[in-house]
């Protein structure tokens, strides 16, 4: 781990990927060619923006679990660091793919807001992620703040798994997949498709982990010129 | 972890109630008094949905009011007390389970009063019970740890139920839909699956408060 994250740390060819990935979803997005279904007709081209924006958060959110968790066994601030600027990148992340999602479903389940599981899901995840940053500004002491924030942290993702993958799956859901929907991939995720989602889920992965070292950067400056 | 600690806490936290009567006397008002809110609110029979939805979320506060004092009212001279004789997990699941049993036993009086004032037809009271129970046992885990968390940034009780909410989502979506089942008279095999669900999540949520509450001991 100290390895890939130091080679992260030198190298950039990864930033130059991101571009160029986003680049390309961006271009194929508008204007590659997409299958003609009923209902979702062009606005299957969200498929590369909103599901990949919601994975994007899915990694950071692990990420902010595992640095909490490693916080807790090695005492280490910077490991705190990494964590807080994942959680803050998740939720733009989150607060991104929320918005697209509620334009396509708008247009394809007809409102904004439809009682979905997985919409609910979604909303409680950004909401415990609020608490999160709450519960970091109430305490003033550092170290306790890294200490309780990690056990808050951990506990969160926790409880937002069991919310967005084990509860959906018990009830009906209006997503593909779910409560007897057929699947994308059964019918229309074809090859074409899949070529555009696979890097866009990439691309956006990337660019979360550059914001997010990018803001440790800057958070480590701040804290040398504190001491 | 010591079974005999854990037993000499729990008559602790009981002889503790016990002697200061008062905070036990306003937790039963305070849940009679927001049920007779609802009753003058709406002063007719509520169809089964509402019926749930306004139980549970009065419960919910109930709960929070029962259970946010847990770590708070107790003072750094007691906690450091405690600090030097016990075990973390021995105290956090003391705690809880007087919780749970605290909390149980409020929301059964909770259930027969508002049962009185808003009656249902036919429902499968064994059910709404198991329910009830398993709901105030996640209710309980959760807000004991988060009573912890916020004692430790010397927060009040707003902070624990700002931090405690978000996280009971699950919890309380899979114990709405339980309870609505048993509303309905739906037979036992109606609800199997989300009995087992609740099982699991209270399991998930006792081994979390346990292994995690040591580091909030540490200090």
């Amino acid at each position: 781990m100290e390895v890939w994250k130091n080679h992260l740390a030198r190298h950039s060819w990864w930033k130059f990927l991101a571009v160029a990935l986003l680049f390309y979803t961006f271009y194929m997005g508008f204007m590659g060619d997409v299958p003609r279904m009923p209902i979702l007709n062009e606005t299957i081209r969200n498929l590369y923006f909103h599901v990949t924006m919601w994975m994007a958060m899915l990694v950071l959110m692990i990420v902010n679990a595992v640095y909490g968790i490693l916080y807790l066994s090695r005492q280490d601030p910077y490991l705190d660091m990494v964590a807080e600027e994942s959680a803050t990148t998740a939720m733009v992340f989150g607060a991104a793919g929320l918005l697209t999602g509620m334009v396509w479903a708008n247009y394809t389940w007809g409102a904004p807001w439809v009682n979905d599981p997985q919409l609910n899901g979604t909303a409680a995840s950004l909401l415990i992620y609020a608490a999160y940053f709450i519960l970091r500004n109430a305490v003033q002491d550092d170290r306790k703040r890294a200490r309780l924030a990690a056990v808050y942290g951990i506990f969160a993702f926790v409880m937002m798994i069991v919310f967005i993958m084990v509860l959906p799956k018990m009830s009906d859901s209006l997503h593909p997949g779910k409560g007897g929907n057929p699947g994308f991939n059964k019918y229309d995720l074809d090859a074409n498709m899949r070529a555009v989602f696979y890097p866009a889920v990439i691309g956006w992965t990337l660019l979360g982990v550059w914001i997010t070292s990018l803001r440790v950067r800057i958070k480590k400056i701040a804290s040398h010129y504190h001491d | 972890m010591h079974a005999r600690h854990f037993v000499r806490l729990l008559q602790h936290e009981f002889a503790l109630e016990w002697k200061n009567r008062q905070t036990l006397t306003s937790l039963v008002v305070y849940s009679l008094s927001t049920i007779f809110i609802t009753y003058l609110s709406y002063r007719h029979r509520l169809d089964l949905s509402t019926w749930n939805a306004l139980f549970w979320i009065i419960t919910l506060f109930a709960a929070t009011n029962a259970v946010a004092r847990s770590f708070l009212q107790e003072s750094r001279g007691l906690q450091f007390f405690y600090y030097t004789l016990l075990h973390p997990a021995t105290v956090i699941l003391a705690k809880t389970c007087y919780n749970i049993l605290l909390l149980f036993i409020l929301s059964l009086l909770n259930f027969a009063v508002f049962l009185l004032f808003f009656e249902l037809p036919h429902f499968h009271i064994l059910q709404f019970i198991t329910g009830l129970f398993l709901g105030c046992f996640g209710l309980s885990t959760v807000l004991t740890l988060v009573s912890g968390i916020v004692a430790k940034a010397q927060g009040g009780a707003a902070l624990v139920a700002i931090l405690a909410f978000p996280l009971l989502f699950p919890l309380l979506s899979s114990v709405l839909e339980f309870s609505g089942n048993a509303l309905q008279g739906h037979d036992w095999s109606a609800n199997e699956s989300s009995l087992l669900l609740l099982i699991a999540l209270n399991s998930i949520l006792v081994a979390l408060s346990y292994l995690l509450f040591p580091y909030l001991w540490r200090e």
